[in-house]
């Protein structure tokens, strides 16, 4: 690339100045604006909704939407976990332990209390209150390790996903739990209001929530802060570990929801999920348009990531194309979406330059 | 006479960023075995101009000159073959690599790809050797000094065809023996007849290097001088007006004393036996050359440093060892120097750094932020202050570096603080936004806060300051009070250097 030009050669440096971009409006500069304003994901929704559809006909209706939706909201709930730790400038890869944990203990106390003799609601809530414990519990070790003893988040969620998923199979010996009451199925897996499903009520109700914690909240505004500049954030009075082991332990949560909703609908508790799901999450929040150096991308972001992402497995799953491919096709979509988003940020430069 | 030769000639060199002319048409000249001293208010184009000397950045127009043959840079390595290089404020080097593998990096003596050990020893130890620099070979980057790596660089500079060396502020972050050591080899340079192209903001260093100076100005030429020219004439042809232009008259101090520290020294004893104190409307300087103290002690006040003993008071209350909320919530308020690393969240919106450290008094029961009340609050503060563009909702690296630097001052207006502890407020920042600034921090003082300025620009300690205490190696070297201070009297303390102390 380097060359050399010496001996006095007539160049013109002024010829290398590249015109300005906005200036040439033609249908490319049509196509660069909006993937500029809307960024990669709505056009890569688009192109995957016309390429299933025409797959299979079964795939553009009302009936595979709705079961989508309830299959689905579980991981959307497992997004919304990551992305809150992705905006602390963390990020998680026990998410997928977590559930399995989650699952495996929130089943084995439903069992034992059924066993034991409660009714089935007593056993259902203290079932849901021991999965919603070890969620919390298992962000909280992951807070302890990043946020207080400041390891490292990659390595340390690595070891937790080892120790949780350990644990699980420990104590299941890898077999499902079952013995679960059928209403935990019921009420969490197969249950509709109005016409929708309670999973989606549920991971609706948590996109909201975690919307207004984060902008709303002091706790909020502090997790974007110390994700975009932790420096800064230490200066203004905010403790960047605390944050981030805030971060942790609401991420923790929400996973544990996610595990609860997961195991209604396959009415056991298992040891063995989840170890596709920090993939599929961290692939959702980029793709969504979360950064990955922290501070930024809003819940939006992480809800239309995680719903590309149902539509691409579902509708793979529709046109009976092989699961292996499924993950071909998604660690390829990760890699274009960081590229596209590079390019977009290239490209909203080059604009404003045109604009001055 | 060859001397009179140019072996570096720029002409008419043109720089635009969008929306903004970094250099407009500027002309340079550099002869061999000279210093030249690119001298200049920060955003007046020395950086620019040399990233385009040394082949880091292109020109938009204009022609270079090596030797009178024309040249077209097209990156460093294009540079360097033409015999110019430059040793940047940011090292170069690899720092978890030895001093050895750093000299030879990129052209290792190899043989089919497998470096030959013996011959790449000995190629870096002749290039240490060159200026006689006593450094270990096998040493990892990451330990040296400062200025151990900064010889580290020259010597990775230095070639035998070694033309033109650029020095961007050498002295940054050194200390007087350290700043000795530098000399010394820039004279050694220009007898080998290398030319020095020298960006410095210190009078001192004009004073014991420069043969030559070209001012810039707002991205313009304005003119070259010779060395000798006097400190107060090059400083009326860097600003292009008269010092009370600049700086406003300042308030008259109170006697109350609202800070006061007796016998700080910090943990990593940054700063010893420090005692100082700032009264209410009164602004105290802290001058002194980089890791004098002057910004640890005042860090110190507003509970970021670790202190090991001293006690530091506000109104009257022990303050020492309290966190940095805690002194926030008292209204002390410190604003960092380097914006990008401690001040802004750059990927948010502007107004989220400005209320950061107000965000609990802004919430309900300390938990709801009041968002509407937060955007009209940031709004008002940011209108007053003209930052432009306008819209706090852009984000903050968007900014130039003035209106970064008024969305911090915003900060400490936000509350109506007790002390006000200024570190470089006007690092890059140019001068309409520096009288802007000099404005603020004046107001504040009148309106009763106490204000602490850190500030390694000598101008400004000179003229915006009720009293100095001057810095050096952690301790307070002298307290200087309204007509004693001068810039002489300053720099001598400054460069104070306390044998007794080096032998504990």
């Amino acid at each position: 690339m380097t060359q050399l030009l010496s001996g006095g050669s007539a160049t013109d440096p002024t010829k290398a100045e590249p015109g300005p971009a906005g200036q040439r409006l033609g249908i490319a500069g049509v196509a660069a604006r909006l993937f500029v304003s809307v960024g990669a994901l709505p056009i890569l929704l688009v192109i995957a909704l016309v390429v299933f559809s025409s797959l299979s006909p079964a795939f553009f209706t009302v009936e595979n939407l709705q079961t989508g939706l309830r299959q689905y909201s579980f991981v959307a709930i497992v997004v919304l976990a990551q992305f809150v730790v992705l905006v602390a400038g963390g990020f998680d890869l026990s998410v997928g332990a977590i559930t399995a944990l989650v699952s495996v203990a929130s089943a084995t106390a439903m069992a034992d209390r059924l066993a034991a003799g409660s009714s089935p609601s007593t056993a259902i809530l203290v079932g849901v209150l021991v999965g919603l414990l070890t969620g919390v519990g298992a962000g909280a070790v992951n807070a302890l390790g990043v946020g207080l003893l400041h390891i490292n988040p990659f390595i340390m969620t690595l070891a937790t996903a080892s120790v949780f998923t350990g644990v699980a199979l420990k104590v299941t010996g890898g077999l499902p739990v079952s013995g679960l009451p059928p209403e935990f199925s019921d009420l969490f897996g197969y249950s509709a209001w109005w016409g929708i499903a309670t999973p989606v009520w549920i991971a609706a109700g948590a996109a909201l929530s975690l919307w207004a914690l984060l902008r709303w909240t002091t706790p909020g505004r502090s997790i974007y802060a110390v994700g975009s500049n932790p420096h800064a954030a230490r200066l203004s009075g905010i403790s960047p570990g605390r944050t981030m082991a805030l971060a942790y332990v609401t991420s923790g949560l929400l996973v544990s929801v996610g595990a609860l909703l997961l195991t209604a609908r396959l009415q056991t508790g298992e040891a063995n999920i989840g170890a596709d799901l920090p993939l599929q999450t961290i692939a959702a929040a980029v793709i969504g348009g979360v950064s990955l150096r922290g501070g930024s991308g809003n819940v939006l972001n992480a809800v239309l990531g995680a719903i590309f992402i149902g539509v691409v497995t579902n509708g793979m799953n529709l046109a009976r194309i092989e699961s292996y491919y499924e993950m071909i096709v998604l660690g390829v979509v990760l890699a274009v979406a960081v590229v596209a988003d590079r390019l977009r940020s290239r490209l909203a430069a080059s604009l404003l330059k045109g604009n001055t | 006479m060859s001397r009179n030769e140019s072996v570096l000639e720029m002409s008419g060199i043109t720089k635009k960023y969008p929306g903004v002319v970094a250099l407009d048409s500027v002309d340079f000249d550099l002869r061999p075995g000279e210093t030249h001293v690119l001298f200049g208010e920060n955003g007046a184009g020395k950086s620019t101009l040399i990233s385009i000397m040394s082949g880091a950045s292109a020109a938009g127009s204009g022609t270079m000159r090596v030797d009178g043959v024309e040249v077209v840079l097209h990156g460093v390595a294009d540079a360097r073959k033409c015999g110019v290089s430059a040793v940047f404020q940011e090292f170069s080097l690899a720092e978890t690599l030895s001093v050895a593998e750093n000299l030879v990096l990129g052209e290792q003596p190899s043989r089919l790809g497998i470096v030959n050990r013996a011959a790449a020893e000995k190629l870096a130890r002749a290039r240490l050797a060159e200026f006689g620099f006593d450094i270990r070979l096998d040493a990892v980057v990451a330990s040296l000094t400062r200025a151990e790596q900064q010889m580290v660089e020259i010597a990775k500079a230095y070639r035998a065809d070694l033309k033109v060396l650029i020095l961007d502020e050498p002295t940054a972050s050194l200390n007087d023996s350290e700043c000795g050591q530098l000399y010394a080899v820039v004279d050694d340079l220009k007898t080998r007849g290398v030319g020095i192209v020298y960006v410095t903001h210190r009078m001192s260093e004009i004073e014991r290097l420069a043969d030559r100076i070209t001012v810039l100005r707002d991205g313009r030429y304005v003119t070259t001088v010779d060395g000798s020219t006097p400190a107060d004439e090059l400083i009326r042809l860097m600003t292009g007006r008269q010092m009370e232009q600049i700086y406003p008259a300042l308030p008259t101090a109170g006697v109350v004393p609202v800070l006061s520290a007796v016998g700080l020294t910090t943990q990593d004893q940054a700063v010893r036996e420090a005692s100082f104190e700032v009264r209410s409307g009164e602004i105290v300087g802290f001058a002194g050359l980089m890791g004098s103290g002057k910004s640890h002690a005042a860090r110190a006040c507003a509970g970021i440093e670790r202190l090991e003993s001293g006690s530091i008071q506000l109104d009257g209350q022990e303050i020492a060892g309290s966190s940095i909320a805690k002194c926030l919530s008292k209204r002390v308020v410190y604003l960092p120097p380097d914006r990008k690393v401690e001040g802004l969240l750059l990927n948010r919106p502007l107004r989220e750094s400005v209320s950061l450290p107000w965000l609990r008094h802004l919430s309900t029961w300390r938990l709801f932020v009041g968002r509407r009340r937060e955007r009209a609050v940031v709004a008002d503060l940011l209108r007053k202050m003209k930052l432009s563009p306008p819209n706090p909702e852009r984000s903050a690296e968007s900014y130039s570096g003035g209106n970064q630097q008024k969305a911090l001052l915003s900060r400490a207006l936000m509350a109506d603080c007790s002390a006000l502890i200024l570190d470089e407020p006007t690092v890059g920042v140019d001068v309409g936004a520096r009288v802007a600034i000099y404005q603020r921090i004046t107001e504040m003082a009148e309106e009763g806060a106490a204000v602490l300025l850190v500030s390694s620009d000598l101008p400004e300690v000179l003229h915006l300051c009720h009293r100095v205490y001057v810095f050096s190696q952690g301790r307070i070297t002298a307290h200087l009070e309204g007509g004693a201070i001068e810039e002489e009297q300053i720099l001598q303390h400054m460069m104070h250097w306390d044998d007794k102390e080096s032998k504990v």
